[in-house]
């Protein structure tokens, strides 16, 4: 049965549907109700809420439970996520599954707290050291927010890769239509790995990200690319409007992909052939969607211009034009509308 | 011939880096001890710091976790909040737990999280080649101190035990010593009762161990063991500073 539900308590109601152990917060704006309903229901389904006492202490945790062979998760927005990368560099080094919840607002610093896209960089190119990746998934709505929570959980176990939720104050924070009885299934993995107490095991297991001589940290790290390059190929997730004869392709993700698609409506209206991509996760980055005969794309984001570097990296030489706004202020479905509308007269398409 | 004398089981075969005349030898010695003695290796999880003591994974043979610099009583707690049945001790230096790890380590205690921590005190920071610490004393020249640790310009030392001491959430807080045979016995009995807190009452527990560090001391481990006696003790008391079966009976 469908219901009305906030972005974030979609999200936190499938966590718990997802079997998550335990989650780790603190509070900050726009993302603070994912802590307040994990602490209201998820002791009751037999799972633990701690309030941390820091972002940096609550993905430390998150690192424990995880090593421990648990599903665990913590949530935060723009500035807390910050604080979360070192301990989100340990969770890669270590190879640990995890669910990161990014509900973006605008930065650098304190920024704002309305909603933004402009930690892309860092969920996607590794905001913490090392050379390590997220699987990093963009919700574009409140019923994504609950399905994509699940897979994250399956896919992070399946690849053990820690997995990042990149949702935006919007999508956070309103409420519409889900459908909770129709979720994704769970998908369980053993984890023979964990540190859990040896009990009948002869070995003693370690979870550990240091290896001092630079011979063996180099295999390890050749190791997990190969097994990137294998995600690369595998799980590259986008969603298409309207491509099929489109000569101009707005691409975006997430809410300003919402905005983006009435702007197409309208373009289309006036007999504009205009397309949308989504990039449904951000990292592997869909960049097969953009092997394409096209005149033109444009990318949308609430930032100054950052998966648009993708983008040109994958459009391989096609004209990317770009249209953003940042500071927590959404992009406009008119000046889209008006820059595709430019693209196309320039281009005499 | 009769065995009098012999390693832990619950210590691995593997050559310890630590220098001669470290503490950490006799401090992951009483660990190994007590994980024996209790019969708890196999339900044990370790989680393990950043400094000299970092490779401890290689040291002990239960399962271990390698946190991050400071992070381990996090660590701990997002591994104990799973496994309530297990044992979960941190092991961590100075620098470690009362600096870079100063909040972790508090909170952890108000939470009277039920995990133990073993917190090795010498003074210094180890692995990165001698740099003055929270715990350095007044005076104590150091590479980052190279004049004296000076109080008015860098700060005080912190005295964990009696921090932690004015908090509701710890059950047990004792600080020893590692330099006199007296001393190492008083200290193995603190950390089989910090263990026996944890399994019997799920108590947060916490046992401060004073240790020698000769490398960086610029000291033989003969000169550097009487300095834990002439220099650390007087200023870092032994002694239980909590112990709530104490409080209970009105002690």
């Amino acid at each position: 049965m469908k219901k009305l539900m906030k972005g974030n308590e979609a999200l936190a109601a499938a966590a718990i549907y997802s079997g998550v152990k335990c989650f780790f917060g603190y509070p900050i704006t726009p993302q603070t109700e994912i802590a307040a309903y994990m602490a209201k229901h998820l002791p009751k389904a037999g799972g633990v809420f701690l309030q941390a006492e820091s972002e940096i202490s609550a993905i430390n945790m998150v690192y424990g439970a995880a090593g421990a062979g648990f599903r665990a998760m913590t949530s935060s927005s723009s500035p807390g996520i910050s604080l979360k990368q070192e301990g989100i560099s340990y969770i890669a080094g270590a190879d640990l599954p995890c669910v990161i919840v990014n509900v973006m607002r605008a930065g650098p610093g304190l920024g704002g707290i309305q909603a933004s896209q402009s930690d892309y960089f860092q969920a996607v190119k590794g905001g913490g050291h090392g050379d390590y990746r997220l699987l990093v998934f963009a919700p574009a709505s409140v019923q994504e927010m609950a399905d994509m929570t699940v897979t994250a959980f399956n896919l992070s176990d399946k690849w053990r890769i820690p997995a990042m939720i990149l949702s935006d104050g919007v999508t956070g924070q309103m409420m519409e239509l889900v459908d909770m009885d129709d979720l994704p299934e769970i998908c369980r993995y053993d984890k023979p790995w964990a540190a859990n107490g040896k009990g009948g095991r002869k070995k003693h297991n370690i979870i550990n990200t240091l290896y001092l001589e630079p011979e063996e940290l180099e295999a390890v790290d050749m190791e997990r690319e190969k097994k990137y390059e294998r995600a690369k190929a595998e799980l590259q997730d986008w969603e298409e409007y309207m491509t099929d004869d489109a000569e101009i392709i707005v691409t975006a993700y997430g809410i300003s992909a919402r905005i983006a698609r009435a702007a197409v409506n309208a373009a289309r209206s006036e007999g504009i052939r205009a397309g949308l991509i989504r990039p449904k996760m951000l990292w592997p980055f869909p960049e097969d969607a953009y092997k394409r005969d096209v005149k033109a794309y444009l990318c949308v984001e609430m930032s100054r211009g950052q998966m648009v570097e993708d983008v040109r990296l994958a459009a391989g030489g096609a004209r990317v034009e770009f249209y953003g706004r940042c500071g927590g202020m959404l992009v406009d479905e008119t000046e889209i509308l008006n820059r595709i509308k430019e693209i196309h007269d320039e281009g005499n398409i | 011939m009769k065995v009098i004398y012999e390693k832990p089981k619950s210590i691995s075969d593997k050559t310890f880096h630590y220098c001669p005349g470290c503490g950490h030898g006799i401090a992951h010695r009483l660990v190994g001890e007590v994980m024996d003695e209790l019969g708890i290796e196999d339900k044990t999880v370790a989680v393990v710091p950043v400094g000299c003591a970092v490779m401890a994974y290689d040291y002990f043979e239960c399962d271990v976790m390698e946190a991050a610099h400071g992070r381990a009583p996090a660590v701990a707690t997002g591994v104990k909040r799973c496994l309530p049945d297990k044992v979960v001790f941190s092991y961590q230096g100075d620098g470690d737990l009362a600096a870079i790890g100063t909040a972790e380590t508090i909170h952890a205690a108000a939470r009277g999280e039920g995990i133990t921590v073993i917190f090795i005190n010498n003074t210094i920071y180890g692995m990165t080649g001698g740099q003055m610490a929270p715990t350095t004393l007044p005076g104590q020249v150091t590479q980052t101190s190279p004049f004296g640790r000076d109080p008015y310009t860098q700060g005080w030392p912190l005295k964990m035990c009696e921090m932690l001491s004015t908090m509701t959430g710890p059950a047990y807080i004792e600080r020893c010593a590692t330099d006199t045979p007296a001393h190492i016995r008083a200290a193995k009995k603190a950390v089989k009762k910090a263990f026996t807190y944890q399994i019997e009452r799920g108590a947060y527990s916490f046992v401060e161990l004073l240790c020698a560090c000769p490398t960086n001391w610029g000291m033989t481990p003969g000169e550097a063991r009487d300095r834990v006696g002439s220099e650390m003790i007087p200023y870092y008391p032994l002694g239980i500073f909590r112990d709530i079966c104490d409080i209970k009976e009105g002690k």
